[in-house]
């Protein structure tokens, strides 16, 4: 029965998700509902099991004295403070006032440390594009080579740069309408033809999923 | 003075890439390390500078600009921060814009978001927006023209709940007010009831999850803002017309700013962006005129 349960509640909720799609009524609409309020209740529940997970994790390290240990301790004392603060402030606050709120502990948490220390791993991509595409970005063949050109002329036109440019000459920007034109035409080409073989690989694999022929997701082969 | 400064340095730094273009050309290519300085000059120097470039308007944020002037005031307009500080550099600016129109435009803005720092995003951009003068005089109210109902788990499916009722996903808001005590939202059960849904997103859930249930399954009205590396994903829908406009990274937002004629930070930083894809593209020619060079040097 540890397998069949999960076996069927995946069937069932699977097949009620199609088929309310295309007979949006009752019952189908109504079991839908249900089973949106178990999915955001289950993901929920998720957020907290991660949290618990990365505990679990770092104090594994902690113990064994691995070494990045002293790492691991700083998550687990960032972790609980956030906590901590977040709770106090959504409690402190009285009715009517949200922990997030502007001038809240969290809310200074957010802004002055969080927010910079993401923004900054987010622009570190800036620094290995630039090193990567003067080191290997080749026009080796001839893919690689229309892959610089397209790259090239959607970089300078994606920004006022190339126009800048031709200002002199002319206040048509020929080349913002020319990346608007790769990104318009070829691209979208290429991404809806990329988005149908995703789509229909999706539908093949839930459709496994909701006959029970693929349990991978139950501990199954 | 600072901006003076900061001009001078910039052109020493494009004339020094004579230089890296002689080093390479000689088969010395520069560090890892120095292309990492040139990058972080080109990136910071054109900040100081205070400069803004002239953005052409284009086609696909026109498209969203003339949705939001269709709207009439009192409008109810849903806003959906789908993102997080990482993404806030490209998505920030298109939210205080959208803020500083949408009040502007006595638009009812209703606040969300399918990630967790979504909301926080959502009221920093609505406090940047009550900056404006002409927005405070207005004395908005919270919970009658504008609410934050905050953040809630279940990605794609809260979507899907709130096609039928938004209450279901949120019976309180972000600051714990039910959502029947919202004057806001007394006439709002359903997607029916929302003139425009706004989505900034950076990912999934984002732009492509409220395309395919909210317009697509429930009809709404949905233009996007997104990071540029999210928005080829989006361009087959803004094509086949399910997506009413779209700003496509910095770009995007200096259009959108210079369209709806709200000067903001992305006006400013898209001059930075501009100086920095110069010296990327610079480091791409040089990087292949060195590997020809080397190839005819082997070949010969």
């Amino acid at each position: 029965m540890r397998r069949e349960i999960p076996l069927i509640i995946t069937t069932i909720a699977g097949l009620v998700f199609a088929i309310s799609y295309f007979i949006p009524h009752w019952p189908f609409v109504e079991a839908e509902s249900i089973f949106g309020d178990w999915i955001a209740i289950v993901q929920a529940f998720a957020i907290w099991l991660g949290a618990l997970n990365l505990i679990k994790v770092s104090l594994e390290k902690i113990y064994r004295k691995k070494e990045d240990a002293f790492y691991s301790g700083i998550i687990i004392v960032c972790l609980l403070v956030t906590l901590g603060i977040g709770f106090y402030d959504g409690f402190s606050g009285g009715a009517q006032s949200s922990f997030r709120d502007t001038g809240t502990t969290f809310d200074w948490l957010y802004r002055f440390i969080y927010t910079p220390l993401t923004s900054t791993m987010f622009a570190m991509l800036a620094f290995f594009v630039a090193s990567a595409s003067y080191r290997a970005f080749r026009a080796r063949n001839f893919e690689a080579t229309l892959l610089l050109i397209a790259g090239f002329f959607v970089m300078g036109g994606r920004v006022p740069l190339f126009d800048l440019a031709l200002k002199p000459f002319t206040d048509v920007p020929y080349f913002s309408e020319f990346a608007g034109w790769i990104m318009a035409y070829p691209l979208t080409a290429g991404m809806t033809a990329i988005m149908i073989g995703i789509a229909l690989g999706i539908m093949s694999s839930s459709l496994r999923i909701i006959l029970g022929i693929e349990r991978s997701h139950i501990g199954g082969a | 003075m600072v901006s003076t400064i900061a001009t001078v340095l910039m052109w020493i730094v494009g004339l020094s890439m004579i230089y890296v273009l002689y080093r390479t050309i000689n088969g010395h290519p520069i560090e890892r390390r120095v292309v990492f300085l040139y990058i972080g000059l080109a990136i910071a120097l054109p900040l100081l500078m205070q400069k803004t470039a002239p953005v052409p308007v284009t086609a696909d944020v026109q498209k969203l600009v003339d949705a939001l002037d269709e709207l009439t005031p009192g409008s109810k307009v849903l806003a959906a921060f789908d993102f997080d500080p990482s993404s806030a550099p490209e998505l920030q600016p298109m939210g205080v814009a959208f803020m500083k129109y949408a009040f502007k435009h006595d638009f009812k803005v209703i606040v969300m978001g399918l990630w967790p720092q979504g909301p926080q995003q959502a009221n920093q951009a609505i406090e940047d927006a009550m900056l404006d003068p002409l927005i405070a005089e207005k004395n908005l109210v919270y919970g009658v023209d504008y609410v934050n109902l905050g953040y809630q788990a279940g990605a794609e499916f809260v979507i899907q709940s709130m096609g039928s009722d938004f209450k279901r996903m949120f019976p309180l808001d972000d600051r714990h007010i039910a959502y029947d005590s919202l004057e806001i939202l007394n006439d709002i059960t359903n997607f029916s009831n929302i003139d425009f849904i706004f989505n900034l997103s950076a990912g999934k859930p984002g732009t492509v999850e409220w395309i395919q249930i909210a317009v697509d399954r429930f009809g709404a009205k949905c233009g996007a803002g997104n990071t540029a590396v999210q928005a080829p994903q989006v361009y087959p829908y803004l094509r086949s017309g399910q997506l009413t406009g779209l700003l496509g990274g910095m770009s995007g937002g200096a259009e959108f700013e210079k369209a709806t004629n709200e000067k903001g930070q992305a006006s400013t930083f898209i001059f930075a962006q501009m100086i920095s894809h110069a010296m990327v593209i610079a480091f791409i020619i040089m990087g292949n005129i060195a590997f020809f060079m080397t190839r005819k040097k082997k070949k010969a």
